[in-house]
């Protein structure tokens, strides 16, 4: 495939208008979705406030604060897998590979068979939304602190130590699922599905604050994360504080992973599908793909979250489920033609 | 004033030491060659003055400043180093892996793709410049990190003060572009550029290098010009080869033949 610099950044910048055009009227139409749907009309008048009626109560009160986190949660993911996958210089590396996700899950799991899920903590976050938050970044310290040692810290390494830490995590909770009874049990499996239905004020203002900032700091370090693609010491060479560049990475994407596992359960496949898809149709320049995988993943999530509500109706299926069902297929057919995208691996 | 001065430097970077008493001096425009069998510290050498470890006592002096006072960006404007293996796997275009090169300097887009184009057509790979990285061949790839180097060093005119490191930069090349490297070389060392290189075949060593350094376990052991250096005795006592050195038909350089 022949591309030009410049096309390749006017194709990269026609996807990023794309997708902020396409986000709100994604977000309209999974405002009207759901057991009592609404047209998109009435969407926007109760959004505006023009209707007090059930339309009204339902779409302010009910949807949009879950939309919104939806939208939140799925570009924090995304935008956090595509930082992990420059940094790993690997295309198949997730934010889950530093051991976040199983961290959180450990502690989560820890707290509902302490019996601990019926307190609640402060600002509307439950004790198992804090002690997954905790478990998941105690986590990624310790897998930072495996792989570091005097002369910096080894990507491989942390990949290898993370691997184990998750597995370490997985026997762990497995352990605990296995003395505990059978209601906690329940409670574990469909908190470990992940879900969106705990949307509330607090919870969205909690997401908007932290992931936001994850958000607003990530893209400082699209150049960085170029050159880092080139290998660490040519990162060096090029007068990048590598170092430095790579302790920052890990923390902003073990608070914004761990603040959504936290907030909404693990979300499987976001923050490897979509920065893939991305990369794959405008190249792995981060000063794009960064904010295009951010919206691209907001975009996922706020329709899986919408099908998740409204295809076994008045049910929810699990939102993990849905991206899984989603992103997969879709992911599938783009690997089975990567050569015509030039990825090797 | 020396680009690069290194006194009795000693590096151990995991433990044993890799290089002992290290002393060298490289002026604007010069180029040095560095021989020796496998394991002599050539690699290690170019690694300590990339920055990639410290020695672990001795002075290494940039322009007269100490090597690791540098500024980061400052430093990246002045040294650049092309290692033996690339790892970039990711779809970047020629010309994007290329403008890479440019990160250490803040000349906007317009200049930096004008510099750009120079160093393709240097290194032979402008044709290449929209094909995707990961579809090139092993030579054409080494030639597409070469020209990022170049890039990241590159001034049209005046290049003095400036030190390229290059790790054996022929490894993948065929002879037409091996010659275009010496080229390459010949010219930007013309502009003041000091070149150091790593390279396996000693008559390549012997035609781009003003000066050859020998090494072996990680000590200096010869140091001098291609005439003076490649002598039989040298290559029975480090290579444990026979050879022939003859004047070689240009008039230049020794022509080294093995037995």
């Amino acid at each position: 495939m022949i591309t030009n610099v410049i096309h390749r950044r006017r194709r990269a910048q026609r996807l990023l208008l794309l997708l902020v055009i396409m986000l709100p009227l994604t977000m309209l139409l999974a405002l009207g979705s759901g057991a009592v749907k609404i047209a998109p009309g009435d969407t926007l008048s109760a959004l505006l406030g023009a209707d007090r009626g059930q339309a009204s109560l339902i779409v302010q009160q009910i949807r949009l604060p879950r939309v919104l986190l939806a939208a939140i949660i799925g570009a924090t993911l995304a935008m956090s897998g595509a930082a992990m996958q420059g940094l790993f210089r690997n295309p198949l590396a997730d934010p889950s590979l530093i051991g976040v996700t199983a961290g959180a899950s450990l502690g989560a799991s820890l707290l509902i068979v302490a019996g601990g899920s019926s307190l609640t903590g402060f600002m509307g976050l439950s004790l198992v939304s804090l002690a997954a938050f905790v478990g998941g970044v105690l986590a990624v310290l310790l897998v930072y602190r495996l792989a570091s040692s005097d002369n910096g810290t080894s990507v491989a390494t942390m990949l290898l130590a993370g691997i184990a830490i998750t597995a370490l995590a997985g026997a762990a909770g497995s352990l605990l699922e296995f003395f505990t009874d059978n209601e906690r049990l329940r409670q574990i499996s469909l908190w470990k599905m992940g879900g969106l239905d705990g949307a509330t004020l607090p919870r969205l203002l909690l997401a908007t604050v932290v992931a936001g900032s994850v958000l607003l700091v990530l893209p400082r370090y699209a150049l960085p994360l170029n050159t880092l693609l080139l290998g660490e010491s040519e990162a060096r060479h090029l007068g990048i504080a590598v170092n430095r560049t790579k302790l920052a990475l890990i923390t902003w994407v073990a608070i914004g992973v761990g603040t959504s596992v936290a907030l909404v359960g693990t979300i499987a496949f976001v923050g490897l599908v979509v920065p893939h898809i991305v990369r794959l149709l405008i190249g792995p320049d981060h000063r794009t793909l960064l904010p295009a995988s951010a919206l691209g993943g907001a975009i996922l999530l706020v329709c899986a979250d919408a099908l998740s509500r409204t295809l076994l109706a008045p049910t929810e299926l699990p939102v993990g489920i849905i991206t899984a069902l989603i992103g997969v297929p879709f992911f599938i057919s783009l690997l089975r033609q990567r050569h015509h995208y030039g990825m090797q691996t | 004033m020396s680009v690069l001065t290194l006194q009795s430097v000693d590096a151990a970077p995991w433990g044993d030491p890799v290089l002992t008493d290290i002393n060298l001096q490289l002026e604007p425009g010069e180029v040095i060659g560095l021989i020796g069998p496998n394991g002599a510290g050539k690699s290690s050498l170019l690694r300590l003055l990339a920055g990639d470890f410290a020695a672990t006592s001795g002075s290494l002096r940039l322009a007269g400043r100490a090597l690791d006072s540098w500024p980061r960006q400052q430093l990246a404007q002045r040294r650049a180093f092309l290692p033996q293996l690339s790892l970039l796997n990711f779809p970047y275009t020629v010309e994007e892996v290329v403008l890479l090169g440019r990160t250490p300097h803040s000349t906007g887009l317009r200049a930096d793709q004008d510099i750009v184009r120079q160093v393709l057509r240097a290194t032979d790979t402008l044709s290449l410049r929209n094909r995707l990285y990961t579809q090139l061949s092993g030579g054409e790839r080494q030639r597409v990190q070469l020209a990022r180097v170049l890039a990241q060093l590159w001034h049209t005119t005046d290049m003095s003060g400036t030190l390229l490191l290059l790790d054996e930069p022929t490894a993948a090349l065929d002879l037409a572009h091996q010659q275009q490297l010496t080229t390459v070389i010949a010219d930007i060392a013309a502009r003041g550029c000091a070149v150091m290189l790593v390279v396996h075949d000693v008559n390549l060593a012997a035609s781009v290098s003003d000066r050859l350094l020998v090494l072996n376990a990680g000590q200096a052991v010869a140091s001098g010009s291609p005439e003076a250096v490649l002598t039989p005795a040298l290559f029975r006592e480090l290579f444990h080869a026979e050879v022939l050195v003859q004047p070689h038909p240009n008039g230049r350089q020794p022509l080294v033949i093995g037995l």
